[in-house]
């Protein structure tokens, strides 16, 4: 038997998965747009302290309460501080409590719900009715419940969303490794010899990673919410501090006489937990093998 | 047991819970033996049991819920039934390995084919990275892969079927077992490719000596390749013989609905002979002969009592009551049974 025709079969020239889900992410416009929005936020996180116009701390006892001008482009505060300044550099606390916490929640997630996934039997049974257990719970409440606990401030929001994180990774994530689990490539892992971690951290965690990226932009948003919701109710960032959850929390005592106090702090938490979600929504539409 | 055997599987019986309780058996009372250098092959329908029976053999029923409740597989005079999971990871894929029915779902998708070859060596030889690198482009090479640096670089999703299947046969190879496994390993392949692919392992036989145990519903590639046949039918081996015998004098009614219903060349019938009915639910085996409510010769006894595999004569094994009165009648006159 020859083996020409076998031979000339070329190799598929296939374009590069990176390149190929490029193409498909861009061709999402409501995606592109949140993304661009992240981006300028994520500049602002990174940049604020040097891009604000004026000292987000200082005091202007002669401009109380100013409304938007060319000056003060959201106006001034109860102190005559700078609304724009001081939410340039709230940004990087806003951004930088939500990224953490659902970075820590993420891995602790992942982690439980990959081991349950696998192992199934008691490891499944423990992770699954302790996230049932935290699922049960409103969110916000938990988050305040957690914080009562530990106290506040800025790391015991991270820690507070981070816990209230956990659950949904497990789920997804026990149920991405519950698919990839028994395809033909892990049994074929198996019969050569691979042991369990292997076959975990290396045949089924890569395949699983879309699932997680996904929920991951995704729950930001929430974080976002959650960590200005914790800050407005005075248990997150100390109400002086540039944090947008307190510039709200502070605002609505003036929402009378200076109502841009809580429009403008209102109006970023909005559109960024919006650009988080819509981001969310494209990365789930690009990287679903099932809507190639 | 000849100096020859490699494996040796007997009585071997897996059953798969079905409710807390109530579990049933995929199979029962399989006995084989697999010699040195020998391609044997087992043969039946969808569900008859192949699969189960050569999971079974390397132990990788874990992620189901079939359990091996009978029975003991010698490899190389050890049980491997009896082994921990540690020394039995050991065995798979060094002195074992399996190559499967699908080879564009066999290899993981996100890894390059180098790099799950090289894991495959590692695993069972003290290589460094480069030296197992360098013996995985040498198997690639042996398999017949045209240009093994840039297929290994490649991901799987850029082979096609049967290139997929020669990078699967080369990471099953590479630590040169002593048994392969071949569950079903051309049924997604075409014609051609499959050709190509059993020309392949009867090379790897011819210049390694590895057995080969090839599962296949299909009698035509058993005829091309093995030497001897098992036939399975619901969970039971019901047959066993040398390739020519199987087909120029098969003993089992139902091997010999098997072999009727190969379309004849040159021959112009209205339609095939069949096998009248299905294989029978696993939860609802007919009591008796498990091939009766099927099988055209059916007495009574047939329905009550199930036939022994017995020997027919040197080469053949049958599991029918036909075969069983004839021998049960010589034994009347004088000699000893068993």
């Amino acid at each position: 038997m020859q083996t020409s025709t076998f031979i000339d079969q070329p190799i598929k020239k296939a374009e590069s998965r990176a390149k190929y889900y490029f193409r498909k992410f861009f061709q999402r416009k409501t995606a592109v747009i949140a993304a661009v929005i992240i981006l300028i936020f994520l500049f602002f996180a990174i940049f604020g302290p040097q891009i604000a116009p004026f000292d987000p701390s200082l005091p202007d006892y002669d401009n109380l309460y100013g409304a938007p001008d060319a000056v003060h482009w959201f106006g001034t505060d109860e102190f005559g501080r700078d609304v724009l300044s001081r939410l340039l550099v709230g940004t990087r606390n806003s951004l930088g409590v939500s990224l953490a916490s659902v970075l820590i929640g993420a891995a602790i997630g992942t982690f439980l719900g990959v081991l349950a996934g696998y192992y199934g039997g008691i490891i499944d049974s423990i992770v699954m009715r302790g996230s049932d257990i935290l699922f049960a719970m409103p969110d916000i409440l938990l988050a305040i419940a957690i914080v009562a606990i530990i106290g506040p401030g800025i790391i015991n929001v991270v820690i507070a969303v981070a816990v209230f994180t956990i659950p949904s990774f497990a789920r997804i994530m026990r149920s991405a490794t519950l698919s990839v689990k028994s395809s033909l490539y892990v049994e074929a892992a198996r019969s050569i010899g691979c042991k369990n971690s292997r076959i975990l951290w290396v045949h089924i965690f890569p395949s699983t990673v879309q699932s997680m990226i996904v929920n991951f932009t995704m729950r930001i948003g929430t974080a976002i919410l959650a960590a200005a919701s914790l800050s407005f109710l005075g248990y997150g960032a100390k109400v002086d501090e540039p944090d947008w959850g307190a510039m709200l929390s502070s605002g609505r005592n003036y929402l009378d006489i200076a109502p841009h106090l809580v429009y403008f702090p209102g109006l970023l938490i909005f559109i960024a937990v919006l650009a988080f979600n819509l981001l969310g929504d494209g990365l789930r539409d690009t990287l679903d093998p099932k809507l190639k | 047991m000849n100096e020859n055997n490699l494996l040796k599987v007997e009585n071997l019986r897996t059953e798969f819970k079905i409710s807390r309780k109530k579990s049933v058996a995929a199979i029962s009372d399989v006995t084989f033996e697999i010699d040195k250098g020998e391609i044997v092959g087992l043969v039946g329908e969808s569900g008859c049991g192949k699969s189960v029976t050569s999971l079974s053999i390397i132990r990788l029923l874990n992620d189901t819920s079939g359990e091996i409740t009978h029975g003991s597989v010698w490899f190389k005079g050890n049980n491997l039934l009896k082994l921990s999971d540690e020394e039995m990871r050991h065995i798979r894929g060094k002195e074992i390995a399996m190559i499967f029915q699908e080879p564009m779902t066999s290899l993981n998708p996100v890894l390059r084919i180098d790099n799950q070859l090289i894991e495959a060596i590692q695993l069972h030889t003290e290589y460094t990275k480069q030296e197992a690198r360098k013996h995985a482009l040498e198997t690639l090479r042996s398999v017949g892969i045209p240009d093994p640096e840039r297929v290994s670089r490649c991901y799987p999703h850029q082979l096609s079927g049967g290139m997929s299947q020669r990078v699967m046969i080369a990471m099953a190879m590479s630590c040169y077992p002593d048994l392969l496994i071949a569950d079903e390993p051309t049924t997604a392949l075409d014609v051609t490719i499959q050709a190509q692919i059993l020309d392949l392992m009867q090379g790897i036989r011819n210049t390694r000596g590895t057995s080969i145990l090839l599962i296949t519903h299909d009698l035509g590639i058993v005829a091309e390749t093995c030497s001897r046949v098992y036939v399975m039918y619901a969970g039971r081996i019901i047959e066993e013989a040398p390739v020519d015998i199987l087909f120029s004098n098969p003993s089992h009614p139902y091997t010999q609905g098997l072999i009727a219903s190969i379309p004849k060349l040159g021959l112009e019938a209205e339609s095939l002979p069949f096998i009248p009915g299905s294989v029978p639910d696993i939860t609802m085996m007919p009591g008796g002969c498990r091939f009766h409510p099927r099988c055209r010769y059916a007495t009574e006894i047939c329905s009550q009592k199930e036939p022994e595999l017995i020997s027919i004569n040197e080469s053949q094994k049958c599991r029918c009551w036909l075969k069983t009165s004839e021998y049960s009648i010589k034994t009347e006159n004088g000699e000893s049974r068993k």
